[in-house]
């Protein structure tokens, strides 16, 4: 690899010709990226179709926020801003914040483990283009008479069973195949770590967004088959006359969402794991010293892994489970807390006393361990079973989980973006618009999550699509950060085209000074092809 | 760590106490804080709210904690002020004391949490039962010892949702007809649903438990205070559920005596006078102008008030087969409505009189115009099995 291949014109590689790999078998235009089976390739089409889908979903959010600026229905009916909801929730889940991962895991795995790409590309190719196929399906939803899913993501039985639409036969479909593309994702995750790491990289020398993302997959294969059970059971009582959730047939609704929160529960850590792995890597290089706690981070990202799947029915206090239940529930979930903050006080520990530098992907990392504490606070307080049936289903549920996955997983996915990508393109990305990017998010996702809190503590319910009068003040300044936050990721859009466009100053092969791992010592931009001859891991 | 370090931890931690100390006291003093959880009208809202502060103090004071160090850390620990990174990245120690000493904060969090939830979820010797029934998008009470039991709907106009009037003082929070309870008593209220989830939910009593058809829940308050408490359905059910309050009064017990009592002699005098107008007929202007009330305050929130409905999701009445040519099916399903989707059986909530108004209404609105007329003992004939 002596030469560096340009990865968004692949031709060059071609007309380089320095050996005779595959590169000149590469297609051009559209068909290269229908047909790729490059971990590069298909990690850039899984981060460019998050990010479509996180500005899709992002609409639906500014819609929801436009009806909720005062009092009174003004823009949509409660059935539309139903389905808003539902939509938003199920395209910010499934559709951007997971593929975001797939797509830097695709990117990143072989790259930090030495290997030359992932374990089985052709899979690989196909986990990600049936996904477009899947959110085509959602959103066509939205316009069959009736309208699209507008029972909440959750989708509880029997508002989703009896009392849905006909677009719930296009809901479960489009679900399937969300929950295929992440499986067969994560299988290629974790046939790439256990077979194909170069030579010396041992369990415990494995970067840690590897070892999260390891940790991650596994996740996703034991629960994704559970959600498919899920979807599957709503549609057999929809249309085929079947009872899971109804008790007139001898079935359950409080069954439902026990089956759906065994999966739900996992899905969130499947959301944040990845995000804590990010992390790890960032804090290190911009403080210039080693990760304080590696092998205490690797079991604890593990512990919190394993107590996913104890906690599920804290989602469900208010359900009336016996008391013994609740009991159960609400101390195993208390006990995350433990390992989470074990996470956070070794990320201190490694900035403390070390030589801190602030760049961007800096800032999104230090925002992020501020912010996604604050959600896991409020995140011990909700485990509280007493507390919690004031909070539940309030819009202090609501301020919790966009703390956790905004202010958390997204500003990881960014951050991860913003550090990686001069090695992707082999340029520094615009840096004042990036730097605008970061400060009119912090500030604005703030506006726009923080007073939720106090709505939600003052007795504001979620999913209404209009309130009592004495939340009015808070709505409104909910709403203006909402727009704001939304359009500070323009900002992101136009710093992630000019990157794409490869304009900036070309970057070292290590680009950041504290940078370590295998990435960094392959040249900048990453050649197509990286690793043919597996590199040797002291 | 150096002074300047410590002064930045030391007016870090002042502004804290300062934030957390204003909000406990906006919140501490007003009956409804728009900041803060209420500490309601019972023992066990009291309770809940000591809980809530505590927890949300000790969540303060780590984050006091963590943070304050890494912003020390910050500012000392900058390349720019020429700080050499240190070399350590282990310690078992610090491992198992961060470790520990969470744990230990949990628990002295878990044991007052555990006591105030085998309080609230002791359903034993009540005084007295209420069963609620969710359905969409309203509340059903039966008062268990008593011949008591009405519908409780929504009680702001369609105007002030719509902004074509200004909003009442408690705009979403009215009832046409309140819960009644007496104060000083443990009533016990069995919970359940006649169609999709709901989750019967008044924050001043910190009770909120969940509608589930097909099955029972039960929940329990003891009311310090009269008042009137003002809460919400908290789990998403339908169209509607931003549309179905729960408003509670609580009387003196002598107060409540009478009340329920006058319930049960109106009850009573309001059966009799079903029974005497079976007899007599309606004319065509008072069936149509009864029927437009009833319809638009029961009907109009699926089949819209144009009778057109929602399509794909509630069918439509206006040139409907059923409303233009089948009026045994049409008083039949009304009446007793249809399993499997969210069509209600009316017969229990309206009067046949309401019920022969809206049939022949939507018999003959909206164009329908089959001049049909519907009268209390044809309902009675369908309802009766003849």
């Amino acid at each position: 690899m002596s030469k560096a291949t340009d990865i968004l014109s692949p031709e060059h590689g071609a007309a380089d010709a320095h050996d005779d790999h595959h590169e000149h078998h590469i297609p051009k235009g559209i068909m290269r990226w229908v047909l790729t089976t490059n971990h590069k390739d298909i990690g850039t089409l899984y981060l460019w179709f998050a990010f479509i889908m996180f500005l899709v979903g992002g609409a639906m959010a500014m819609v929801i926020r436009a009806e909720l600026f005062q009092p009174g229905l003004q823009i949509v009916e409660p059935n539309f801003f139903n389905q808003m909801t539902t939509v938003h929730g199920l395209i910010m889940v499934f559709g951007a914040v997971m593929p975001a991962f797939t797509g830097l895991a695709n990117w990143l795995i072989p790259m930090m483990i030495g290997a030359p790409d992932m374990a089985l590309p052709r899979m690989n190719n196909w986990s990600f283009w049936i996904l477009p196929f899947a959110f085509s399906i959602l959103l066509a939803s939205l316009f069959v008479e009736g309208g699209g899913p507008a029972f909440g993501w959750t989708f509880y039985a029997p508002l989703s069973t009896t009392y849905s639409g006909d677009s719930t036969a296009l809901f479960v479909f489009s679900v399937h195949i969300m929950g295929i593309s992440s499986i067969m994702g994560a299988i290629n995750v974790i046939v790439t770590i256990f077979n194909m790491r170069a030579p010396g990289m041992t369990w415990m020398k494995m970067p840690l967004f590897v070892w999260t993302w390891l940790i991650t997959a596994f996740l996703l294969i034991a629960v994704m088959p559970v959600l498919a059970g899920a979807v599957t059971m709503v549609l057999t009582d929809k249309f085929f006359g079947t009872s899971f959730f109804d008790a007139a047939g001898g079935g359950d609704p409080v069954m439902f969402q026990h089956i759906f929160w065994f999966f739900g529960h996992p899905e969130v850590y499947i959301m944040i794991l990845p995000a804590f792995g990010i992390i790890s890597q960032i804090i290190p290089t911009f403080a210039r010293k080693r990760l304080f706690g590696y092998a205490s981070m690797v079991y604890a990202t593990a512990s919190i892994a394993l107590l996913s799947f104890i906690v599920w029915a804290h989602h469900m206090f208010t359900t009336g489970m016996p008391v013994a239940a609740e009991m159960f529930f609400m101390f195993a979930t208390m006990l995350i807390s433990v390992p989470t903050g074990v996470k956070v006080f070794n990320w201190v520990a490694t900035m403390w006393r070390g030589s801190m530098t602030f760049e961007i992907p800096m800032m999104f990392a230090l925002a992020f361990i501020v912010l996604f504490t604050i959600g896991g606070l409020s995140g011990l307080m909700l485990a509280i079973t007493p507390v919690d049936f004031q909070y539940h289903d309030t819009y202090f549920v609501v301020a919790h989980f966009h703390y956790v996955l905004v202010t958390g997983a997204v500003f990881s996915i960014m951050a991860a973006v913003y550090y990686w990508i001069p090695k992707w393109t082999g340029r520094m990305f615009d840096i004042t618009l990036a730097k605008w990017h970061f400060w009119c998010s912090l500030i604005s996702v703030n506006v726009l999550f923080f007073p939720m809190h106090f709505v939600g503590l003052a007795g504001m319910p979620r999913r209404i699509p209009d309130y009592a009068l004495q939340f009015a003040d808070f709505n409104k300044w909910i709403s203006l950060g909402g727009f704001a936050f939304g359009l500070s990721q323009l900002i992101f859009l136009a710093v992630m085209i000019k990157a794409c466009r490869k304009q900036g100053e070309p970057v070292s092969d290590q680009v950041w000074e504290g940078a370590e791992g295998l990435e960094w010592e392959i040249p900048s931009p990453a050649p197509y092809h990286t690793f043919d001859t597996p590199p040797v891991v002291k | 760590m150096n002074r300047l370090g410590i002064c930045v931890l030391k007016a870090w931690t002042a502004l804290t106490l300062l934030m957390t100390g204003a909000l406990a006291q906006a919140s501490g003093n007003e009956a409804v804080s728009a900041l803060n959880l209420r500490r309601g009208a019972t023992e066990i809202s009291g309770q809940v709210y000591d809980l809530h502060m505590l927890m949300f103090s000790i969540c303060v004071g780590i984050a006091v904690v963590v943070f304050g160090i890494m912003f020390v850390s910050m500012y000392l620990h900058r390349k720019s002020r020429g700080a050499k990174p240190a070399n350590f990245h282990e310690s078992v120690k610090v491992e198992i004391a961060w470790t520990i000493i969470p744990f230990l904060i949990l628990i002295f969090m878990a044991v007052p949490a555990a006591k105030t939830l085998l309080a609230m979820e002791d359903t034993t010797e009540p005084d007295m039962t209420v069963l609620v029934t969710g359905s969409q998008w309203k509340w059903h009470y039966k008062y268990m010892d008593r011949d008591v039991e009405f519908y409780s709907l929504l009680a702001t106009q369609r105007e002030q949702i719509d902004n074509r009037y200004s909003k009442g003082e408690n705009y979403l929070l009215e009832v046409d007809r309140p819960l009644v309870i007496p104060t000083g008593q443990k009533v016990r209220f069995l919970i359940t649903s006649d169609d999709v989830i709901h989750s019967w939910w008044v924050p001043d009593f910190a009770v909120k438990k969940d509608a589930n058809p097909g099955f029972i829940n039960e929940a329990w308050t003891r009311v310090d205070e009269p008042g009137i408490y003002r809460g919400q359905c908290a789990e998403l059910c339908g169209k509607d559920h931003g549309f179905m309050p729960v408003v509670v009064i609580a009387k003196e017990p002598a107060a409540y005596e009478a009340w329920v009592s006058e319930q049960e002699t109106i009850r009573k005098q309001a059966k009799q006078e079903e029974q005497r107008l079976l007899a007599m007929n309606m004319s065509m202007e008072e069936l149509m102008a009864e029927g437009e009330r009833v319809y638009n305050a029961t009907c109009a929130a699926c089949h819209m008030p144009n009778g057109e409905g929602l399509p794909g999701v509630f069918p439509a009445l206006k040139g409907s087969p059923m409303a233009l040519n089948d009026m045994q099916g049409h008083i039949n399903i009304v009446l007793n409505g249809k399993t499997g989707t969210a069509m209600q059986a009316f017969g229990k909530m309206l009067s046949l009189k309401e019920l022969a108004a809206v049939i022949t209404y939507e018999r003959n609105a909206w164009g329908n115009n089959t001049g049909d007329m519907v009268q209390a003992k044809d309902v009675n004939a369908v309802a009766s099995g003849e």
